[in-house]
């Protein structure tokens, strides 16, 4: 357990994802609107271009860094892979297990905390798109678990921050199975009447959506982001015909009934605060 | 539907995972309704999820096992073109989840066991499919599976297509067929993202671990039923008495249980489910 010092929120560098923001200079190119925006004018608005609203990817610990006011604690964040299949693909797991360490500084694909939001000390996992794509095997399924345990240890409100592809190839059927075991830990969450809110991000599919992201009591979602249980291209390869504009956004997600609200980051605390006043008040 | 076929010459090594994933999917190979129609007695198909449609990839029924009442809930390929169709290739949509979740709550309403039998390459990716909430689907019938107050006991009887076969797939006892697989992704696809060619396949089925033999060491298949001769499609008779068998068994071994063991049962199988991590006391972070 330790303990962050609150501080600016931090820029993922991943020049592969053009929805993070990548240029080293002043200015930003906006993926939105092919504007250029100031580095600092968008970082002051919790990485929305301030001209068009677009969201650009943020990584885990800049997104717990904007949404708790005050410093938080952190659990289960030496929790490493042991490679329970020995997987090799063009390289082994375990050296690109070594390799999304180094580069992210997080032992997996996620990040568990509690803080304040508002009146109320909540848990947040936040999902770490750069780490192997998010991708969820036994260490994400077990510290979420945890987390789940611990608001109903605690009767806090819990709040998962999803970013990912979905279960983790990597670790096989074991993977699949943490859905199994992160949505029976919230059936004893549902049983007990604490709140539980799911936050998708950009992207959020496969295993991770067919799960926990869509058990909330309230779903919700960024503008924008990907959000499906089958990705575009499995879907476009298996029917041959292009998908249509704005398919699996969060926008459609909305319109087919399926979120409770589109809600923008710069007004993600007041929504959350508002939601646990009124379930837990 | 009923006649036997030899089973074709195999140049594949015997029990390899590859030549596992070929008899998970040989043409012949006995589906859900021919199990259902070997094993159960008065057989009464319930449809439609009473919100969109009737799916006709999962199949859901009262019945009677050994005289007892019982609801199966199954996925069901087709064997000839328009039986394929019709099941649309034992891909389920979201109303075949939400009916199966209908069907097992109406099970848990009068006390009877649910048997679920998974056959899919896996859930239906399609338009129509996500704009009706596959995933919420599918997710709501995990959560709502782990609080059914019922023995419920999940064969993998074929191909247990990731998600789209865990979405009935959460049970007290978890069995598969010797020759069945279960698998997080097909090897196909894991070899067109590996290798970037989808016939590397043999490669990724070896990698992914997906046979019944290397899923019961690992915690997440209780029991590995055989299969006659070459395969469960050279005798299907032979095939159903096998898992009739463990089906006997398995609610046997749950019927001293009461509703809250059962759950807690069930939760604590699966919270104990891929414990590989190491993990350190003192590390922080930031
Ligand atoms: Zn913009």
């Amino acid at each position: 357990m330790s303990w962050f010092k609150r501080d600016k929120p931090a820029i993922a560098p991943n020049a592969e994802q053009d929805r993070t923001v990548r240029a080293e200079g002043l200015w930003v190119k906006c993926e939105g609107c092919r504007q250029v925006v100031f580095r600092s004018d968008l970082e002051k608005n919790s990485n929305v271009c301030p001209k068009c609203g677009f969201h650009f990817r943020l990584d885990s610990k800049a997104r717990l860094d904007l949404l708790f006011e005050e410093p938080y604690e952190t659990f289960d964040q030496s929790l490493a892979s042991t490679d329970p299949l020995s997987f090799v693909d063009s390289k082994s797991y375990r050296s690109r297990l070594a390799g999304m360490q180094q580069t992210t500084g997080l032992t997996d694909a996620i990040i568990s905390a509690r803080g304040r939001i508002g009146r109320h000390m909540v848990n947040v996992c936040a999902m770490e798109l750069r780490f192997i794509g998010g991708s969820m095997g036994s260490v994400v399924g077990e510290v979420i678990t945890r987390a789940v345990e611990r608001s109903l240890a605690n009767r806090q409100p819990l709040v998962i921050i999803s970013a990912s592809g979905g279960a983790r190839m990597q670790e096989g059927l074991i993977s699949l199975m943490q859905l199994a075991k992160i949505s029976a830990a919230l059936m004893k969450l549902d049983t007990a009447a604490i709140p539980y809110i799911s936050l998708m991000t950009d992207p959020t599919t496969g295993g991770v959506t067919a799960s926990f992201a869509m058990l909330g009591d309230l779903n919700i979602a960024e503008p924008g982001a990907l959000i499906g249980f089958a990705g575009p291209r499995v879907i476009e390869q298996t029917i041959r015909q292009k998908l249509p504009e704005g398919f699996q956004k969060s926008e459609f997600l909305l319109q087919h009934g399926f979120l409770d609200a589109v809600v923008p980051r710069t007004q993600l605390r007041e929504y959350l605060s508002k939601a646990f006043d009124f379930m837990a008040g | 539907m009923e006649e036997k076929q030899t089973s074709s010459p195999s140049p594949l090594p015997p029990g390899g995972p590859w030549q596992r994933v070929q008899l998970a999917r040989h043409p012949r190979r006995p589906h859900a309704l021919d199990y259902i129609q070997r094993i159960f007695t008065d057989f009464e198909e319930i449809h439609g999820d009473r919100a969109y449609a009737d799916d006709a990839a999962i199949v859901c029924g009262m019945a009677r096992f050994m005289g007892a009442p019982v609801m199966v809930c199954a996925q069901q390929k087709g064997r000839d073109t328009k039986q394929k169709l019709h099941r649309n290739f034992g891909m389920p949509k979201p109303e075949g989840y939400r009916k199966a979740l209908r069907a097992m709550r109406l099970a848990a309403k009068f006390g009877r066991p649910i048997v679920t039998l998974l056959d899919t390459p896996g859930a239906y990716p399609g338009i129509d499919a996500e704009e009706r909430g596959q995933a919420e689907a599918i997710a709501v019938n995990l959560r709502e599976m782990s609080r059914l107050p019922v023995p419920i006991v999940v064969f993998v009887i074929g191909e247990g297509g990731s998600g789209g076969a865990l979405g009935l797939g959460v049970g007290n006892r978890v069995h598969m067929m010797e020759n069945a697989v279960y698998s997080v992704i097909s090897p196909e696809s894991c070899a067109a993202i590996i290798w970037r060619d989808a016939g590397q396949a043999e490669k990724a089925a070896a990698a992914l671990k997906m046979t019944a033999q290397d899923l019961a060491p690992l915690g997440i298949v209780d029991d590995v039923i055989p299969e006659p001769g070459e395969g469960a499609h050279e005798d299907w008779d032979a095939a159903a008495a096998n898992l009739a068998r463990m089906l006997e068994h398995s609610l046997a071994s749950l019927k001293a249980l009461t509703p809250a063991q059962l759950v807690d049962e069930r939760y604590e199988k699966f919270r104990r489910m891929g414990s590989f991590f190491s993990e350190t006391k003192s590390a922080t972070l930031g």
